[in-house]
């Protein structure tokens, strides 16, 4: 635990790559293979369950302290994350013992879930007086559930490689979900290529860069594969061994989530490997994100859910085919072999995202002004001579996202940020007028410059109303454009409505706070939305 | 709270018999200045009260016309019926408490204090009074200051790994009193160590009043060609972001101040490296501080003063935060 614990301070501490990968190769090197795996996927972003609920571990911690509850919180407010609170609060001492970070992980960590609050106590204060005050800091945040360290996955993939002198993409490959941290499971990590037998799994997912330039620096139109982009679930289908298994970029396995799916990619040939998107479906188009999450949450889910919410695949490319990797072909190759594929077995729930014909980048502009009505989040431009690379790689493929709506909305409430933004107000709640009444219907955290975010914090330090527990209510007269890219009713909030990514377009100094957006607004944005095909 | 010859004005602490503003943040006919910092020592005012160390530097920054009067420490001066003197605080070089005395009734004025040793300053001296006005910059237990010695070896080794890395350290600190602790704290023979523009008249101004402080140069006098791979370059924060920054493009990059016992806030900076290292009391300091001079009534200013005067009422003592508290400023303020 030591150990990691001094890697995570380093690799906090430092943001040079040449460092962090020195930290990372030292740490690997010396580790215990089963916590060495365990690290590895910590630092690849798995979060542990929270194992204490966090009122009682500030409760816990505010005690140890000696400080009364309302001092504890005072102090979370100014430090702005709960794990480095609870550390600096805690008297000195501890670092006696050392228990390995898998011990924790496997045996500890979960055996202090569900206790009664008295026993978890009496746990988590051992733990606390065993551990030093970097090793509490770790600690605090497995235990909270809060893990998250700044290395990117590409380094952590990086320092692996030369430990091992594999290749990083085929350890990217070996490390995509289900990978379950065991002594065992690492050194199936780190063994030779030819010994590869795991069958199942994905290629690392190839992403698009936004596109910030004006797409005419992207040259000839001709050059590019343009395609509607999605708003679904990134998924590689992966067809091997007489099996089918379904891959997520975010969520790991969703094999059991879409049977459907599965049972359709069953007919697709030995040794196939197609990536696509899965979306809600209802006649020709895609039906609400919303859907499609209650779907994704539900593993093996019955009849009445699988006909209430029918879901398609939709293919964007080719990976493996007859057992062969693919990826170094050119788009343009991959994607007939796709369409051949896709026609051999025809399957409705197996479909083709459309290319989309186009002549010249006005057309290419036109088209991103009509994604919204098609039910598309923008376009998707890829090269038709690129490869499939390795994560998010400049000049290969880009996404160029449809216009956000926008409403102008007046701030009423603040939090303080967490992190880098500790002790800031940076965390705002922006709402619309309904009648004489402002209600809630946003709440966003980004969009705004260093410069701006302290201008706002004095302006909420200066207009202070009311207060409940961390929320500050604020005196409404600022008014900020919100973006944000869908719209849909909902029950649960008080406006009616739910929108999605919601952000700072910008601050609106000329606008008074009576002259925001109403709640019909909102409404007419819902119902544009709906009558369009 | 306070008593009748002791009032809180826009203009800062008032004592109405002695016509004497402390720390006013406006010009006042009189001030009482307990440091030279400038949010304590405002230009304008027409005649100040200072220990000899702060007029020196009260001189340095306002000008060798400004009118100071010079008291020497613990040696009373009797204002309109009410005696003044000056006890360390232990804050920077010359930084004073000021203590006032009324027909038999005491109050403290802290101005900025710290309990931790400096090699450059008077270590802080209690003194009881019946009531205390106190700074509260960082009044939550979340201050918790490491001892000062593993500080600065820890800013040694991070020097010295960038050296090894061939690249210069830059640590911002704050020109007055902050950049002197660190210099008299470093060894002699650690490495060169180069002055930003803003500290050398302080520097010198230290140097000349006898406070041994390692060798250091001025970075003016280093060529634009000469290589500093290796050098302690400090500077003040405000140099941050300005063109100066252009020739540490590489450096490491390190803050030493009292706040870095937050992460958010050095990584807000970009800091590799924060040292915690504050010229104020951390949390236990304060309630040394109060203990130590035996008031039951705590007027509490700067920072944290709500938070500090609840757990004060909690644990039985009369406290309130001062209703004109003035904005934090210069070494006060959260980066």
């Amino acid at each position: 635990m030591r150990r990691f614990a001094r890697l995570f301070a380093a690799l906090d501490r430092s943001r040079r790559a040449r460092e962090q990968e020195a930290a990372l190769a030292a740490y690997f090197r010396s580790a215990p293979p089963e916590d060495a795996a365990w690290a590895a996927c910590l630092l690849l972003g798995r979060k542990p369950r929270r194992a204490v609920p966090t009122a009682r571990l500030r409760r816990f911690a505010a005690g140890a302290a000696g400080i009364p509850d309302w001092l504890f919180e005072a102090c979370y407010e100014q430090v702005g994350d709960l794990a480095e609170t609870i550390t600096l609060l805690l008297p000195d001492g501890g670092g006696l013992e050392e228990v390995p970070l898998h011990v924790w992980l496997e045996r500890l960590l979960p055996a202090l879930r569900g206790l009664p609050e008295e026993r978890q106590r009496a746990g988590v204060l051992e733990a606390w007086r065993g551990l030093d005050r970097t090793a509490r800091l770790l600690w605090n945040k497995l235990v909270t559930g809060g893990f998250r360290v700044g290395v990117s996955q590409r380094k952590v993939i990086r320092a692996l490689a030369r430990l091992s002198g594999l290749e990083e993409g085929l350890l990217g490959r070996r490390l995509m979900g289900g990978w379950n941290p065991s002594a065992e499971a690492w050194r199936r990590l780190l063994q030779p290529a030819d010994a590869d037998a795991d069958a199942g799994r994905p290629y690392p997912f190839c992403l698009a860069h936004p596109l910030d330039l004006p797409p005419e620096a992207l040259g000839d139109p001709a050059a590019w594969l343009v395609e509607w982009k999605w708003d679904g679930i990134r998924a590689q289908i992966v067809r091997r061994e007489g099996e089918v298994h379904l891959w997520s970029r975010g969520e790991g396995g969703i094999s059991a989530a879409f049977p459907e799916i599965r049972a359709a990619a069953g007919r697709l040939p030995e040794g196939c490997v197609l990536d696509g998107e899965i979306l809600a479906w209802g006649g020709e188009r895609p039906l609400d994100f919303g859907l499609l999450q209650r779907r994704l949450g539900r593993r093996n889910p019955g009849g009445r859910l699988l006909a209430e919410i029918p879901v398609v695949w939709v293919g964007y490319d080719l990976l493996e085919q007859d057992g062969c990797d693919r990826r170094s072909l050119p788009l343009a190759a991959r994607r007939e072999a796709l369409e051949k594929r896709l026609a051999a077995a025809p399957d409705p729930r197996l479909r083709l995202s459309p290319a989309l014909r186009v002549t010249g980048w006005d057309e290419v502009r036109r088209l991103r002004g009509e994604a919204r009505r098609r039910g598309a989040e923008g376009l998707v431009l890829k090269r038709r001579d690129s490869p499939y690379a390795v994560g998010r790689r400049r000049g290969l493929w880009y996404k160029w996202k449809a216009d956000p709506y926008r409403v102008d909305a007046v701030l009423t409430y603040a939090r303080r940020g967490h992190g880098l933004r500790a002790g800031l107000y940076t965390d705002y709640t922006f709402s619309v007028w309904d009648g004489g009444e402002l209600v809630p219907f946003a709440r966003a955290y980004s969009g705004l410059d260093a410069a701006e975010i302290r201008a706002v914090d004095r302006f909420i330090r200066a207009n202070a109303r009311e207060r409940f527990g961390p929320v500050q209510a604020v005196k409404p007269e600022l008014v900020f454009e919100i973006a944000f890219e869908d719209i849909r009713r909902s029950a649960r909030h008080k406006s009616g409505v739910a929108v999605r990514f919601p952000r700072i377009a910008r601050l609106r100094r000329d606008k008074p706070a009576e002259e925001a957006d109403t709640v019909e607004t909102l409404r007419a944005l819902i119902a544009q939305k709906e009558n369009t095909p | 709270m306070l008593p009748p010859w002791l009032q809180v004005t826009a203009d800062g602490l008032f004592c109405p018999p002695a016509g004497v503003h402390i720390d006013p943040r406006r010009p006042v006919a009189r001030a009482v200045v307990s440091h030279a910092h400038a949010d304590h020592a405002r230009p304008g005012c027409g005649g100040y009260l200072a220990t000899p160390e702060t007029a020196r530097l009260l001189r340095l920054r306002l000008g060798q016309a400004v009118s100071v009067q010079e008291l020497s420490w613990g040696e009373p001066l009797v204002l309109g019926g009410v005696r003044l003197s000056f006890h360390p605080s232990g804050h920077i070089r010359g930084a004073a408490q000021v203590r006032l005395e009324r027909a038999g009734e005491v109050w403290v004025v802290t101005g900025d204090v710290k309990t931790a040793p400096d090699p450059t300053c008077l270590p802080y001296e209690p003194v009881r009074g019946h009531g205390l006005v106190l700074e509260s910059t960082f009044a939550l237990p979340v201050f918790r200051w490491p001892d000062p010695a593993t500080v600065i070896a820890d800013l040694l080794a991070w020097w010295r790994d960038n050296a090894e890395q061939g690249r210069p350290s830059l640590l911002f600190a704050y020109a007055l009193g902050k950049s002197q602790r660190i210099l008299a704290s470093l060894p002699p023979d650690a490495g060169p160590v180069l002055l930003h523009g803003a500290l050398e008249a302080p520097t010198a101004a230290y140097r000349e009043g006898g406070v041994r402080l390692r060798p250091a140069r001025r970075l003016a006098a280093a060529g634009a060609g000469e290589d500093l791979r290796g050098a302690l370059v400090l500077a003040p924060p405000s140099a941050a972001g300005t063109p100066w920054m252009r020739r540490f493009a590489g450096a490491g990059r390190a803050f030493a101040s009292g706040w870095m016992q937050i992460r958010g806030l050095r990584r807000r900076r970009a800091l590799e490296a924060g040292f915690v290292l504050s010229d104020h009391a951390d949390w236990p300091g304060l309630f040394e501080v109060i203990r130590q001079s035996g008031a039951p009534r705590v007027l509490l200013v700067h920072g944290f003063a709500a938070e500090l005067a609840r757990a004060l009422r909690e644990a039985g003592l009369a406290a309130e935060a001062s209703p004109a508290d003035p904005p934090r400023e210069e070494d006060e303020a959260p980066p």
